[in-house]
């Protein structure tokens, strides 16, 4: 059974419900998949409350016409503008004629000793945890990395009770500061207002700082932090360490979307290089809501036809090419960054590979077939990143491993839906298997 | 009737009261375990918090490798870490 759709629209974070909401409203039938419990994609996580923005678009797809997969996973697109899906144990294929990838992004995780012990976290991670339910109040919380996303991080625990032991931030404040002269003019006005609204909290900023191991028993203890020439530990219940945002590209590296320098690229319509196949949000520059939101309403017009509609919104659009190349530099890594990693630290968290065994190799693609590196169940996702970083393996030459299905999934998943039973963790094809056709 | 506010489920058999919306990652560190054990046997717990790292995974109601992140709490939910 396939259902179908004029336009189907993969994650529902900001750049996707504006997309699907938008398209709808011009009468078009609209799909809108996504992988998590709940709409609103990691921004906008369990808080129709948080801003009025989210409110606001929340509310506009309730009331929409826009059929709702949430809850459910892409993972391959078996044939021509076919999308098949996971959820709950059973899969279904989408059918469309345009679609919109809105996949978000992801935190970049890099290794150092002890990063893989318990209660050492993402900064997104560790707030989707407390989002998720886990009190936070009286915990010592030590927040890392860099990146927006730590201040927002750190804020929210703190307002949630938590005690902000430190905010380290790799980037140097001399790079910050334009940064943020380049968004408002007044930098020290809000770098003190940063400042004073968490030393209420009693935590403390540091710039240019960065964790280099972690220690514990069971769990995460103590971690221990160095700037400059300094180096000391704190005692800390939870490490909250992201360095920025990494888009999701696995999906439309697998359409066959062109991808440059790390991102999808698109026209002024959104439209990637696949006629028919538009992108939106993250996956084509790290730029934060207020662009996602934008080029989603951009592509769901676009995909709907409306071009008239979508090359108005393409020029407010343009004028933020400033902001994310502003974000972009204040997030660059400090090569620094690089000599933690001793040779026996884990890069690939699935399969248990050391440092010392991935570097060995002269690309990628040699490592993953000597060492299983990105070969678990996370398919890469996390040491793909940090492997970029490390040893300079470009982002398109990891992409350029992906193959379908792009999460794990059952094995009924590969074969026909329609004849397929499911009992327990056992599959039982009513009408036998159909084995997947290689490419 | 309106919901309950709170959830009860067994996280290795250990009896545990949550608030509805709780995600079972997150029950999982409240009960303060690991949520699994690494190919070379170290304990770990949830990392991305967003369904990518497969960290969390966990078996839930008897369905293994499940990204527990990605699931919320229900009553009487039975859930085991390996």
């Amino acid at each position: 059974m396939t259902e179908h759709f004029d336009i189907l629209v993969v994650g529902a974070g900001p750049a996707g419900i504006a997309a699907a909401v938008t398209a709808a409203a011009t009468g078009e039938r609209v799909g809108l998949v996504d992988d998590n419990p709940a709409a609103g994609g990691q921004i906008w996580r369990s808080g129709a409350a948080q801003s009025t923005a989210a409110r606001t678009w929340l509310e506009r797809l309730a009331a929409s016409p826009v059929a709702r997969f949430q809850g459910w996973r892409v993972v391959d697109s078996p044939s021509r503008c076919v999308l098949r899906a996971e959820g709950n144990r059973v899969c279904r294929d989408l059918g469309y004629e345009q679609l919109v990838l809105a996949t978000g992004a992801r935190e970049r995780f890099l290794p150092f000793p002890g990063w893989t012990l318990p209660n050492v976290m993402g900064a997104g991670g560790l707030d989707a945890m407390v989002r998720g339910g886990l009190p936070i109040a009286g915990k010592r919380v030590v927040v890392a990395g860099t990146g927006p996303l730590l201040l927002a991080v750190a804020a929210h625990l703190a307002h949630r009770g938590a005690r902000i032991v430190a905010i380290c931030e790799q980037a140097s404040l001399g790079r910050f500061l334009p940064f943020f002269a380049s968004l408002l003019g007044e930098p020290v006005k809000v770098m003190q207002g940063i400042e004073y609204a968490l030393s209420t909290f009693g935590s403390k900023i540091y710039t240019g700082c960065w964790p280099v191991a972690v220690s514990g028993q069971e769990k995460l203890e103590t971690v221990t932090l160095r700037r400059g020439g300094r180096q000391w530990e704190e005692r800390c219940d939870y490490l909250a360490c992201g360095f920025h945002l990494v888009p999701n590209l696995e999906l439309p590296a697998l359409m066959g979307c062109r991808i440059d320098n790390g991102f999808v690229v698109v026209d002024d319509r959104q439209q990637s290089s696949i006629a028919g196949i538009f992108c939106a949000g993250e996956p084509t520059g790290i730029g934060g809501v207020e662009i996602a939101l934008l080029e989603g309403e951009i592509a769901g017009l676009a995909a709907a036809g409306k071009l008239d509609a979508a090359n108005k919104l393409a020029l407010r659009r343009r004028r933020r090419f400033g902001f994310v190349r502003a974000l972009t530099a204040v997030t660059e890594l400090d090569p620094r960054l690089k000599q933690f990693v001793t040779d026996s630290t884990l890069v690939c968290r699935c399969e248990d590979v050391s440092f010392a065994r991935i570097r060995e190799h002269a690309s990628w693609r040699e490592a993953k077939l000597h060492t299983r590196c990105g070969m678990g169940p996370c398919q890469g996702r996390v040491c793909g990143a940090a492997a970029e970083f490390l040893l300079g393996w470009d982002a398109g030459s990891i992409l350029s491993s992906v193959r379908p299905p792009i999460y794990p999934v059952l094995v009924s998943s590969l074969g026909d839906p329609d004849k397929l039973v499911y009992e327990g963790n056992s599959l039982a094809p009513a009408g036998g298997l159909t084995p997947k056709e290689t490419e | 009737m309106p919901e309950p506010a709170s959830l009860h489920l067994l996280v290795n058999d250990v009896p545990i009261t949550v608030s509805r919306g709780t995600t079972v990652a997150s029950a999982i560190l409240i009960a303060g375990i690991p949520t699994r054990q690494s190919v070379s046997g170290e304990a770990r717990g949830p990392l991305c918090g967003m369904g990518i790292c497969f960290e969390c995974r966990a078996t839930i109601d008897g369905v293994r490798h499940q990204r527990s992140c990605q699931v919320l709490c229900a009553e009487e939910m039975e859930v085991r870490t390996s």
